[in-house]
């Protein structure tokens, strides 16, 4: 399989690569996909007061694509609101990653793992504005 | 003794510029082309080169070609598969065939097909008007070869495809015999299936292939790991497809200079035999290949004379290599009606783009003292 | 990066021809071309001489006849040959039940399964987790009607050789044809047809040092045992097997099988320490099991599994190295490994699967250079893992409920 340029310059050199507190308030965390299934992507986001991303991690079991993907979404996530971010669609990574048609799943997977962070965040929210 | 090649329709000698391609793959660059480290990418690309030089040589494009072993299981892979796909019904193949398309086409009757043959006139062509008497009956696949591999008489396949397609009937062509020697049209001529293969046109034995029309649905020969899209699984024989490919691309750019000096070859050794009075077949035809001369003596026994001629330094073909194990007359000959006796005789000459005419000359002096010789020892036995 | 990179540990999946081998041909590519079938010029008799002696070589290697060895376009044909060919001869007198065993070669499964579509039944043993077969489970997957048994003798992904005298013992006794896969066998197990209580068995060159598109199908004559042809035409190979014979192709393979005679029994003890040395690297890596039974194996052969690190993203890691996972024959598709599925391996574990097939040229550095680059590598792809992350924290990941996608 031929990977694009861009995929192995996330694959050898991955951006934000870690983990958040996944307690604190302010972090959101989305853990998608199976290892039945060859990929487990974790996404986190941490907002500033001000609702921004203001910190994005992931860790990636999965193939370079995957890694890829989620690698690239979390540079795009910095500096976006939660709203901004859910609206990143599968599509606008394939093409940035130039990912083939069997690769593709890769960029829904990342889509995901951005929407069940933010829904983690939103739920969190909810529930610290219920308590206060 | 240096033995002059006069068997280019049985097999030719590698070009040394597709040799020198090949070794590398065998050596150094020896991957698996379903491998996905570096080995297994430069043996696939590899091969992909070739499925494009191939390609181009029949005008189709590069995902038409399945490639195979040989040319024969090219042919058995077409007659066996197209109709595996197909209701039973009537098969027809033509009565010169080789053996590896009538032997899997009768194969075809223990699944319920009926199997006919159609016939050619005395200069060794197909009978159009048989055909279309045949065709009379539902007729799933007709397989009939370009160019007879004995007479080099070309086929009207044209004509066949049009008949075939008012009753949408598939037909496969064995082109083995054409490629490289006359120009070779997958489209214009309106096959379905052509069968090629490597080592008449200066590639190297072990790869042929065949050329699908993306309409047949066709069964695989060979099941396994699932190379060539799944119609023909084994490990592809990378060196021998990069040969193939590479002696298609050769030949196609030499075609003109091909012909040319067969044919100017041919002619001369034509004139000769005429003075030796020898019956030469197909000579009539509409269309021949350019390199290929069939004749026969009468009262002379044609395994004898090529015996002869070996001794004297020719090698030259009685009937086709694949049947000369056996001392049957060619089935070819009787098919155009002439005698057994007469067909017993026959000697096939195919030359070659490195023959020279005073080759063609010496021959022809080999040729007048062995006959003679052979006829006073026949005179004499009656 | 290693300054002979990517080195290849893939000799499994073919092998590069050995430059003996490649001597040999050329002459037979250059100058004695000929059809072996043309008998009447001499070109035709050298290339038949030389056809013979090869047959006579790939027998030696087997300790078989000459005249029970026909030639292939390789092992995918000798199986499809074999398995169709005396299914189609004897279903008639026996019937048409088939065995053979869930890890075969993929072109033993999917020629039985065409058989299946024609109306034949088989039975797909499931081999115990070290990939051997249980020879209670075979005798016990026997029926009246049982026509035919295919097993491969050495496991193309892990390297297990089966018992096939015992197995073939009980198909003798029941009247059932036996075929075996050695394509992966040759050079590297001793095999004597002349004691082996089999029927036919697939050779292939190109992963014995010999060319790609040539492959040998045995048929034992003493009892004789009959195939129908698969492929049709001229009548070569005494009517089992029509088209024209390959010349250098197949003088390439004797030469090969020749070289193989020879010097195996001093290459597989090299071949062994280089594999035991590799496995003793490896297994310093933490969660790392092997694949398949370690005592029945050919030394060439170390198939590896290490956990949390995903196969693909493994094999774009080791780059540098020529490896397979799963087998080269389907590594174009995105399963895992059916093989070790067989095995009772997860999904997971079968994903991360590292097939190493070490073989004639490689070399102890080429060894301790793979040992270096996978600790790296795997300790890479781990800091990048949330499932190395989970497990170190603790986590029963067998009690993770994953969101499905």
């Amino acid at each position: 399989m031929a990977y694009s340029d861009k995929v192995l310059d996330h694959y050898e050199n991955p951006r934000n690569v870690g983990s958040l507190d996944k307690n604190a308030s302010n972090v959101g965390t989305g853990m998608v996909g199976a290892p039945a299934c060859g990929d487990v992507m974790k996404l986190q986001i941490q907002v500033n007061d001000a609702g921004i991303i203001e910190d994005a991690k992931f860790k990636t079991y999965g193939c370079g694509s995957a890694i890829a993907s989620s690698s690239l979404v979390t540079e795009w996530l910095k500096g976006k609101t939660l709203d901004q971010a859910a609206e990143i669609k599968n599509s606008a990574i394939a093409e940035e990653l130039a990912l083939p048609p069997v690769k593709i799943h890769c960029s829904v997977l990342a889509e995901d793992a951005i929407k069940a962070a933010v829904a983690d965040l939103k739920s969190k929210q909810v529930g610290s504005k219920e308590a206060a | 003794m240096n033995t002059v090649f006069f068997d280019h329709n049985s097999t030719t000698a590698l070009l040394p510029e597709v040799l020198e391609l090949m070794l590398p793959l065998m050596k150094q660059q020896h991957g698996n082309p379903t491998s996905r480290h570096v080995f297994g990418r430069n043996a696939r690309d590899a091969v992909e080169l070739a499925r494009t030089q191939v390609a181009e040589a029949v005008g189709v494009q590069a995902s038409q070609v399945v490639f195979t072993a040989s040319g024969t299981e090219a042919n058995n892979f077409a007659v066996r598969g197209i109709t595996a796909n197909l209701d039973p019904a009537q098969l027809l193949i033509s009565s010169i065939e080789h053996p590896c398309v009538t032997r899997p086409a009768m194969h075809m009757r223990t699944s319920g097909w009926l199997v006919n043959t159609i016939n050619v006139d005395a200069q060794g062509q197909l009978d159009l008007a048989h055909l279309q008497a045949l065709l009379k009956v539902q007729t799933g696949l007709i397989s009939t070869m370009l160019a007879n591999n004995e007479t080099g008489v070309l086929q009207p396949l044209s004509e066949v495809s049009a008949m075939a397609r008012q009753h949408k009937t598939f037909v496969h062509t064995d082109a083995v015999q054409a490629l490289g020697k006359v120009a070779v049209d997958f489209n214009a001529l309106g096959v379905h299936a052509m069968t090629l293969s490597s080592h008449k046109i200066g590639g190297p034995l072990g790869a042929g292939a065949l050329i699908l029309d993306k309409r047949v649905d066709i069964q695989p020969l060979l099941l396994g790991g699932g190379q060539e899209k799944g119609l023909r699984s084994g490990t592809e024989n990378v060196a021998a497809i990069v040969g193939f490919g590479a002696a298609c691309a050769l030949a196609i750019n030499s075609l003109n200079a091909y012909q040319q000096l067969t044919s100017v070859l041919r002619d001369q050794l034509e004139v000769g035999l005429r003075q030796l009075n020898a019956n030469i077949f197909g000579v009539n035809s509409a269309k021949r290949l350019p390199n290929t001369s069939f004749f026969a003596f009468p009262n002379v026994e044609g395994e004898t004379l090529v015996t002869a001629l070996d001794k004297a330094g020719f090698a030259v073909a009685s009937g086709s290599a694949c049947s000369s194990d056996s001392n049957e007359p060619s089935h070819v000959l009787l098919a155009m009606g002439i005698e057994e006796d007469l067909a017993r005789g026959s000697v096939r000459v195919s030359l070659g783009q490195h023959n020279t005419a005073a080759q063609v000359e010496a021959f022809l002096v080999a040729l007048k003292q062995e006959v003679q010789r052979l006829k006073a020892m026949t005179a004499i036995a009656a | 990066m290693s300054d002979r990179a990517p080195i290849y540990l893939d000799y499994s999946a073919t092998t590069p021809v050995d430059p003996r081998v490649a001597e040999k041909m050329i002459p037979f590519i250059t100058e004695h071309y000929g059809n072996p079938a043309s008998r009447s010029h001499p070109y035709g008799w050298t290339a038949e001489k030389a056809v013979e002696n090869a047959r006579e070589e790939v027998a030696k290697l087997v300790n078989a006849d000459p005249r029970e060895i026909v030639w292939t376009s390789g092992a995918t044909e000798s199986n499809n040959l074999a398995i169709k060919g005396a299914a189609n001869f004897y279903a008639a007198t026996k019937g048409k039940h088939i065995i053979t065993v869930a890890t075969e070669h993929k072109a033993v499964i999917d020629a039985v399964r065409e058989l299946e579509r024609q109306g034949y039944e088989a039975t797909y043993l499931e081999p115990e987790p070290n990939g051997l077969i249980d020879l209670e489970k075979f005798k016990a997957a026997i029926r009246p009607d049982t026509v035919l048994a295919s097993v491969m003798l050495v496991n193309n992904e892990i390297g297990v050789i089966q018992d096939i005298t015992a197995i073939g013992d009980i198909c003798r006794a029941n009247n059932i044809i036996f075929h075996v896969d050695a394509a992966q066998a040759t050079g590297k197990v001793v095999i004597d047809l002349e004691s082996l209580p089999v029927d036919l068995m697939s050779f292939s060159a190109h992963k014995t040092y010999g060319p790609k598109g040539i492959g040998a199908l045995y048929v034992r004559r003493k009892p004789r045992i009959r195939i129908e042809a698969q492929m049709h035409g001229g009548g070569h190979e005494r009517g089992m097997r029509s088209g024209t014979l390959a010349t250098h192709q197949i003088v390439g393979m004797g030469e090969a099988f020749r070289i193989a005679r020879e010097e195996m029994a001093a290459e597989n003890e090299r071949i062994r320490m280089l594999r035991d040395r590799l496995l003793n690297g490896l297994m310093d890596i933490e969660e790392t099991y092997v694949n398949g039974d370690l005592d029945h194996r050919v030394p060439h052969n170390l198939n590896m599994s290490f956990n949390f690190v995903e196969g693909e993203s493994l094999i774009m890691a080791v780059k540098d190295i020529a490896v397979s996972s799963g087998s080269a024959c389907t590594s174009a598709s995105l399963e895992p490994s059916y093989v070790l599925r067989a095995l009772g391996r997860s999904d997971e574990l079968a994903h991360s699967s590292i097939r190493f097939s070490i073989g004639r040229f490689t070399t102890q550095a080429d060894v301790d250079y793979t040992i270096d680059l996978l600790k790296n590598k795997i300790g890479k792809l781990r800091e990048l893992s949330p499932l190395w992350e989970m497990f170190k924290d603790g986590v029963d990941l067998s009690k993770v409920q994953w969101a499905a996608h």
